[in-house]
C-alpha cells in the first residue's frame, strides 16, 4: 500500500492578504494587489510595479531579535509557518520530531538583505574590495538560503530531513513535490513545506528590466498584469510566502485531522532549451504535466481546473496554452484555466506554493478564482480562462503548473480526499 | 584488523532491485582537474591551499584559500557561454563534460527525458553578482548584464548543464549549506528509482570574490591563521576553524541496467545508502549526524562493522569536531574505523565539498587506498579516532561512509559500496 501525502495545514503571507482566510477572499473577489513599488524608490527603473505585502513584522508576532536578524523572506516564512502549524490542530510536542522534515522553496533567498549590505560595504558600488568593517553578523545567513529552512526547522524542532529546493520560479511547486515524495517513500510522516520570497529590491527589478520581462504599465498598476490578454506586456513582481503542512494520510486520519487535499502527482523537468526562453510548442511543460497526471493516476477528462503559471509575458501564456492542449487534448477546451499572478504578482520561489494554497479554495468551496484583468483574450490563447469573475464549479482535481528561468517546468496534481473531513 | 572484520560481513536488508552506480567523475579541485590528477595529488597529500590570487586580500584578515589552478575557461567552453556564466558555473560545465567523457556516455544516445540534472548550491554565482551589483550602484541600471537574471541565482548550474547536454528529465537544486552535495546525490538516486536512467549530479561551488569573502569572514567559523599548513586542522588540538576553497565534483549516476546495456561501461561503485536529518536547537541533544549515518547504513543494508573508511565532515571548529567524533565513536567504537578528511588539502568547497568526498570515496574503492588527512599532526586523543594521517593507507576498500553537515543543523550521509 503506497503512502499518500495530504495537506493538513496552511499559512499565508500574500500581497493584499495575510492569513489564509483573507487570501482566499482576495482570490474569490478577483482583487488585484499590484501597485507602484513603495519599498524603495523605483523611479530609475523601467518597471516600477510590484505586488507588495503590507507587512508589520512586530504585529505579526516576530520578536525584535527576529526582525533585526532575519531577511524579509525568512520573516514571511516564519509568520506563514506559525499559522500553518496552528491550522493543523496538531499537538506538536506529541509527534516524533525525527519524522518531521522541512522542504522550503526560494528562488533568490535573502537577496534584499544582501543588496542592502552590499551598498554599505561597497560604499554604493565605489569599491570592488568591499569593506570588512561594515559587515553585519548575519551576513553569512543571508549568503546561503538554507538558513531560512533552518529557521523554520528550529521553530518546530524538526529533526527529519531538511533542505531548501531552489529551482527559480518553480521552487514553490518543487519544494512541495519533494516533501510529498519524502512522505511517500517513508522517510518522513510530516513535512513542513512551501515557499517564500521577498525579492523586491533594485537588483531584482533590474534583472527583469534588462530582459524586458516585466510590465511597464506603470500608470495603471492595479491592472498591469494581464495573463492571456491581447494587451499583456509582461509580469509584475510579487512577494510573499505560503507554508503547507503535509502529512501521511493514515497519520492524518488517525488523529481526525482536517484534510484540505492530497498531493496526487508531481513532476519537475528541465527544458534544456534556454535559460530564459521557452519553446513555443510547450512540449517540456506538457511532459511535466503528463508525468504528474500519470503519477496521480488521472486522465485529461478528470482535471476539473487548471491553475496556470499565467505570468502575463507574451511568450509564457502562449507556451503554456500549447502545453495544456498537448497534454489534455480536446479536454483542454472544456477545462477552466485561471492565473493568480494577475492578482498577487509573481513572487518567484513562493508563488508556486501560494498557488497550491489558492487551489484549495475551489477544491473546498467549489469556487474558481478568476484571471483578473483579462478583457480580451489573445487569439493565440483560446482556452477558458475564467476572466474577471470567480466561477462556481465542482472541483475535485486540480492541475497547477510553473515555469521558470533555468528551463524548469513543473506540474502538480491536487486531489480531494474522499470522505475526508474539511 | 580490517580483514578480520570483513570476514563477518552480513547484509541486513536485501539489495534494492535497482542499483544506482557511478560511472563518471568530473572533478575540479584546488588539488587537481580530473580524477587522475586529483587522485594522484590527494593520495600524496599534496596541499592545495595558498594565498588568494583572485582578488586583493590586503583589506581582509583572511588571506588564504583553495583556488582551482590552471583553469582557463576559454579553452574548454564556447565563447558565447563566457559572458553569461560565473566562474563556478564554468567549473561545473567543464566538470560535467569530463564526467560524461570519462563515463563513455553520449547523452544523445539516451532518451532525453530519462536524464536528470540535480545539483547542490550554497551561494550561486556571487562573483558575477557582485560585478553586476557594482555596475547597478556605481554606473546605473542600464549597465547591468542581461544575464544577471540567471547567472547568479542558485539554480544556474542545473539549468546550464541541462541545456548543454539536452537532459530534459527531472531537474532540481538542493541547498542545505555544506550538506547539499550529498542531498543532491540522494535526490538524484531517487530519480533513477522513479524511471530516469542517468543523472548528472553533485555540486561545484566558488565564491572567491570580496563580497562573498566578507560573508565567510563573519560566519565565525573561518580560521584566523594565514599559514596554509596550520590553518584548517580538523580534530587537532589546534583546530581553529576552516579555510574556504572552490570546486567540487559532478558525478554521472546511472541505473545498473543502463550501464550494462552499453559496451565498456566502467563502474566506480554504487550509491548504496543515503539519509539526511536535522538538529534542532538546544535543549535537544545533537545526535542528528549519528542518526543520518545510521539511517544511510540501514538504507544500504550495511553494518557499521562492514565500513572500511569514513570520510568525515571535519569542520575544524572544536565543538563541531567533538560532536562528529562522538557520532563516529558511537557507531564504530573507539578507533573502530579509519577516518579521513582529504579536504584538509583543498579547504572546504561548500556545495562542492561533499560531492568531492563521494568522488574520493569511490576512488578509494577503485584504487584500494585511503587518502590522508594533511596538516593535522596532533589529534585530540579523547576523540578516539583512527585518523589516516601523513600518508595514504593502502588496503581493500569495499564500503565507505561519507558525512556532511550544513550550518544550522543539516546532517547528511551517503554510503558508497564497491560494485560486483
Amino acid at each position: 500500500m503506497s503512502r499518500r501525502a495530504v495537506i493538513t495545514g496552511v499559512g499565508v503571507v500574500a500581497p493584499g492578504a495575510i492569513g489564509k482566510k483573507d487570501y482566499w477572499k482576495l482570490l474569490a473577489e478577483g482583487r488585484t494587489a499590484t501597485r507602484v513599488i513603495t519599498q524603495f524608490d523605483a523611479s530609475p527603473y523601467r518597471s516600477r510595479l510590484a505586488a507588495e505585502v503590507d507587512f508589520d513584522a512586530a504585529r505579526e508576532g516576530l520578536s525584535p531579535q527576529e526582525i533585526r536578524r532575519l531577511d524579509r523572506a525568512a520573516q514571511f516564512a516564519l509568520v506563514a509557518a506559525r499559522e500553518a502549524l496552528v491550522d493543523t490542530g496538531v499537538e506538536w510536542d506529541q509527534l516524533d520530531p525525527r519524522r518531521i522534515g522541512i522542504s522550503l522553496g526560494t528562488a533568490v533567498g535573502c537577496t534584499t538583505s544582501l543588496e542592502r549590505e552590499f551598498i554599505v560595504g561597497s560604499d554604493t558600488g565605489r569599491r570592488w574590495e568591499v569593506d570588512q568593517e561594515y559587515t553585519v553578523p548575519h551576513l553569512y545567513d543571508y549568503f546561503t538560503p538554507s538558513s531560512i529552512a533552518a529557521e523554520v526547522a528550529w521553530l518546530i524542532g524538526a529533526e527529519g530531513p531538511a533542505a531548501v529546493v531552489s529551482t527559480g520560479c518553480t521552487s514553490g511547486i518543487d519544494s512541495v513535490g519533494h516533501a510529498a515524495e519524502l512522505i511517500a517513500e517513508g522517510t518522513a510522516d510530516v513535512m513542513i513545506t512551501g515557499g517564500t520570497e521577498a525579492p523586491l529590491s533594485p537588483i531584482t527589478v533590474v534583472c527583469f528590466d534588462a530582459i524586458r520581462a516585466t510590465s511597464t504599465r506603470n500608470d495603471d498598476a492595479a491592472t498591469a498584469c494581464r495573463p492571456f490578454d491581447r494587451t499583456r506586456d509582461g509580469l509584475v513582481l510579487g512577494e510573499g510566502a505560503a507554508i503547507l503542512v503535509l502529512e501521511e494520510l493514515e497519520h492524518a486520519l488517525r488523529r481526525g485531522a482536517q484534510i484540505y487535499g492530497e498531493i496526487g502527482g508531481f513532476s519537475s523537468r528541465c527544458n534544456a532549451y534556454h535559460m530564459t526562453g521557452l519553446h513555443p510548442e510547450g512540449k517540456d511543460m506538457s511532459d511535466a504535466i503528463d508525468a504528474a497526471m500519470q503519477h496521480a493516476g488521472v486522465g485529461p477528462t478528470e482535471i476539473d481546473y487548471i491553475n496556470a503559471h499565467g505570468s502575463g509575458t507574451k511568450q509564457n501564456d502562449v507556451h503554456e496554452t500549447a502545453a495544456f492542449k498537448l497534454s489534455l487534448g480536446s479536454s483542454a477546451y472544456n477545462t477552466p484555466v485561471s492565473g493568480f499572478k494577475s492578482m498577487i504578482g509573481h513572487s518567484l520561489g513562493a508563488i508556486g506554493s501560494l498557488e497550491i494554497v489558492g487551489c484549495l479554495l475551489p477544491m473546498s468551496e467549489g469556487l474558481i478564482p478568476p484571471t483578473a484583468n483579462l478583457h480580451e483574450a489573445d487569439p493565440a490563447c483560446d482556452l477558458d480562462y475564467v476572466p474577471l469573475v470567480a466561477r462556481e464549479s465542482v472541483v475535485d482535481t486540480v492541475l497547477t503548473v510553473g515555469s521558470g528561468f533555468g528551463g524548469f517546468q513543473s506540474a502538480m496534481v491536487l486531489k480531494n480526499v474522499e470522505g475526508a473531513q474539511q | 584488523m580490517t580483514t578480520a572484520i570483513k570476514s563477518t560481513r552480513t547484509r541486513r536488508a536485501p539489495t534494492p532491485a535497482l542499483k544506482t552506480v557511478v560511472t563518471g567523475l568530473g572533478i575540479a579541485a584546488p588539488t587537481g582537474l580530473g580524477p587522475t590528477q586529483f587522485w594522484r595529488a590527494t593520495l600524496r597529500g599534496k596541499p592545495g591551499i595558498s594565498s588568494i590570487t583572485r582578488f586583493d586580500t590586503s583589506g581582509y584578515w583572511a588571506k588564504i584559500g583553495g583556488e582551482v589552478p590552471h583553469f582557463e575557461a576559454d579553452r574548454h567552453l564556447e565563447g558565447k557561454l563566457l559572458p553569461q556564466t560565473d566562474h563556478m558555473t564554468r567549473l561545473a560545465l567543464v566538470g560535467t563534460d569530463w564526467a560524461l567523457r570519462g563515463a563513455g556516455v553520449r547523452p544523445s544516445d539516451i532518451p532525453d527525458r530519462e536524464m536528470a540534472t540535480i545539483t547542490a548550491a550554497t551561494a550561486g554565482g556571487y562573483e558575477f553578482g557582485q560585478r553586476e551589483l557594482q555596475k547597478l550602484w556605481h554606473h546605473g541600471p542600464d549597465y547591468v548584464s542581461t544575464y544577471q537574471s540567471f547567472a547568479w541565482f542558485y539554480a544556474v548550474n542545473t539549468g546550464q548543464i541541462s541545456i548543454r547536454h539536452g537532459t530534459r528529465g527531472p531537474g532540481a537544486v538542493l541547498v542545505s549549506e555544506q550538506a547539499g552535495g550529498l542531498d543532491a546525490i540522494g535526490y538524484a538516486r531517487r530519480q533513477l528509482r522513479h524511471g530516469s536512467r542517468l543523472a548528472l549530479t553533485g555540486g561545484v561551488d566558488s565564491s572567491l570574490c570580496p563580497w562573498a569573502w566578507v560573508a565567510h569572514q563573519v560566519s565565525g567559523r573561518l580560521s584566523r591563521r594565514n599559514d596554509p599548513a596550520r590553518a584548517y586542522l580538523p580534530f587537532d588540538r589546534d583546530a581553529n576553524g576552516y579555510v574556504v576553497g572552490e570546486g567540487g565534483a559532478i558525478l554521472v549516476l546511472e541505473t545498473e541496467e543502463s550501464v550494462l546495456e552499453r559496451p565498456n561501461g566502467r563502474i566506480y561503485g554504487e550509491i548504496a545508502g543515503y539519509a539526511s536529518t536535522f538538529d534542532a536547537r538546544e535543549p535537544r541533544p545533537v545526535t542528528g549526524l549519528q542518526r543520518a549515518a545510521q539511517l544511510a547504513l540501514d538504507d544500504a543494508g550495511v553494518d557499521p562493522a562492514d565500513v572500511d573508511v569514513v570520510f568525515a565532515d571535519a569542520l575544524g571548529v572544536p565543538e563541531q569536531d567533538a560532536a562528529e567524533a562522538k557520532a563516529i565513536g558511537q557507531l564504530f567504537g573507539p578507533y573502530g574505523v579509519p577516518v579521513t578528511a582529504p579536504k584538509t588539502a583543498t579547504g572546504r568547497l561548500f556545495a562542492g565539498g561533499a560531492s568531492l568526498d563521494v568522488a574520493s570515496a569511490l576512488l578509494s574503492i577503485y584504487w584500494s587506498a585511503i587518502p590522508p588527512t594533511i596538516n593535522v599532526s596532533d589529534p585530540l586523543p579523547e576523540y578516539e579516532l583512527d585518523l589516516v594521517l601523513g600518508q595514504a593507507r593502502h588496503l581493500d576498500v569495499r564500503v565507505a561512509l561519507v558525512l556532511a553537515r550544513g550550518r544550522g543543523g543539516f546532517n547528511s550521509a551517503v554510503v558508497v559500496r564497491d560494485y560486483r
